[in-house]
């Protein structure tokens, strides 16, 4: 891949999309059998598939914690993911994204609830192409969703990154290997209306100002991704009902 | 255990403290520990920094060496920022590969330094497509007194700044200074409720790893932030600290280049 040029050519970004649109999304749930919460997502050429399993029994029993559940959190990418092989196993890059993600949900799970025992949240990405781990944290939200994990709210994540010196939403990877600065969040969203930050990751080069544009700018990328997320498991749940009725 | 209660001991002391507006050790919210900078201590290195903020202690030692570039970038030196938390530097360190915690810190340093473009990549050229220098920034912490994160990040800048290129070792010329064009200062704060203490101890630190860390360059921009810990943080606050860090930023830089140029 080269650097292009110019990355906004007449208002509108390579891919066609204005400064502030989404790529398009596609949320299936309940995808995997043994699971007990999956999730698919696209989220333009990214594809991630989300599992989560527990509440469990907490093994090693060291790690158990009297007061309250264990969260874990692996993203891991498949070697085919990626224009170049990556090699399998956790790399540097993995361990971070794994380790701010998991504290993102930590935040948000009702974790009083279930001492002694383990939430695992695993997500794949099957396919990369720019903010896989925002990908991974929406799909992992509905899954969790899907095992029926009580948590204060959804969790929904969006980056937003800086090329020719404008902000842009949901970067694509020429923009986020290219650009500026890239953003990525992760929102606390609790009765339709998004509450705080559970995740904020920044590196590039943003003044002041900036950061406050591309915070109102993620958190109307995050709005839209929350309704689709909502639709998802709505009509996840309409299924399971008539199939049972 | 005994060290668990004494966690809480200070845990609730730290917040007593805080509800009457005040820090344990009586420091403004928006003030760091005393930092103390000696650059060149390991002869050894091409380049190295010992850094003392408050009773937390980080030494950094730069090494270079000529290698092959980086496909995307032919005509660029490489940085390679790496952290070893060392179990000399606390009870709860083990021996061992990095740990998330570690490696966290690394990246967090590494993204100050390459994105702000403190060090000129682009005159760490030897032939471009074929060899270019390699920089390796090596994090060695002596003693977590707390905030590692921010005495790791002034001492690698600092080692940096101190750094000779060996190119006659490698039969490549004259040796000479290593390009540094800018000076990032990461500033870490410690989140507790709705509000914030920068460069938290590791007393402070006992009301949990909730931080946040803005790294600013000399021109007051942003280059790199994380959030880390479990906790929520809301947009106010957000705006606060980052106030809060361009303005302590400033200061620390100004004090370490004082007592750089004084050595």
């Amino acid at each position: 891949m080269s650097r292009p040029d110019k990355f906004i050519i007449n208002g509108k970004r390579l891919d066609g999309r204005l400064p502030d649109q989404l790529r398009p999304i596609k949320i299936e749930v309940g995808v995997l059998r043994r699971a007990d919460g999956s999730c698919y997502i696209e989220m333009g050429k990214n594809k991630v598939v989300a599992a989560v399993y527990g509440p469990r029994e907490a093994f090693p029993r060291h790690i158990q914690d009297p007061s309250k559940v264990v969260v874990r959190y692996r993203y891991n990418m498949a070697p085919f993911s990626v224009e170049e092989r990556k090699r399998p196993g956790p790399d540097r890059r993995s361990i971070e994204i794994s380790k701010v993600s998991k504290e993102a949900f930590e935040a948000i799970i009702m974790k009083e609830l279930f001492p002694r025992s383990v939430v695992d949240i695993f997500v794949e990405v099957l396919q990369a192409d720019a903010g896989s781990r925002t990908a991974c944290i929406n799909a992992a939200s509905v899954a969790l969703v899907d095992a029926g994990i009580p948590m204060k709210g959804m969790l929904t994540s969006v980056a937003v990154a800086k090329v020719d010196g404008v902000l842009v939403l949901d970067p694509m990877k020429e923009e986020d290997n290219f650009g500026e600065a890239d953003m990525p969040f992760a929102f606390l969203i609790r009765g339709g209306k998004i509450e705080s930050i559970a995740l904020l990751q920044m590196d590039g080069r943003m003044t002041r100002a900036e950061i406050k544009v591309a915070l109102n700018l993620a958190k109307k990328g995050a709005m839209e991704i929350y309704n689709l997320q909502r639709e998802a498991i709505m009509k996840q749940f309409v299924e399971e009902g008539e199939e049972n009725a | 255990m005994p060290e668990d209660i004494l966690v809480d001991i200070k845990k609730d002391y730290v917040l007593s403290k805080l509800r009457d507006g005040e820090r344990i050790d009586g420091r403004k919210f928006e003030e760091f520990r005393r930092v103390e900078v000696k650059t060149g201590v390991i002869e050894k290195a091409e380049g190295s920094a010992l850094v003392r903020l408050g009773n937390t202690q980080v030494v950094v030692g730069i090494k270079m060496q000529p290698g092959e570039p980086f496909p995307d970038t032919p005509d660029k030196g490489i940085i390679i920022v790496n952290a070893e938390l060392v179990p000399l530097a606390s009870p709860t360190f083990e021996p061992g590969p990095p740990d998330e915690t570690s490696i966290e810190l690394a990246r967090v340093v590494d993204r100050g330094i390459r994105e702000s473009e403190a060090v000129d990549l682009s005159r760490l050229c030897i032939e471009a497509g074929k060899s270019v220098w390699i920089v390796f920034v090596d994090i060695h912490a002596l003693d977590d007194d707390g905030n590692l994160l921010d005495a790791s990040a002034i001492a690698s800048i600092a080692a940096l700044m101190s750094t000779k290129v060996p190119a006659s070792r490698f039969g490549l010329g004259e040796d000479f200074d290593l390009p540094v064009n800018d000076f990032p200062v990461s500033v870490t704060s410690l989140i507790v409720g709705n509000r914030f203490l920068v460069d938290p101890s590791r007393d402070e630190l006992s009301v949990g790893n909730t931080t946040l860390t803005v790294t600013v360059d000399r021109n007051d921009s942003i280059v790199a932030m994380q959030k880390s810990g479990d906790y929520l943080l809301s947009e106010n606050l957000l705006d606060q600290i980052i106030d809060a860090s361009i303005s302590a930023s400033k200061k620390m830089r100004e004090e370490v280049l004082k007592q750089i140029s004084k050595a």
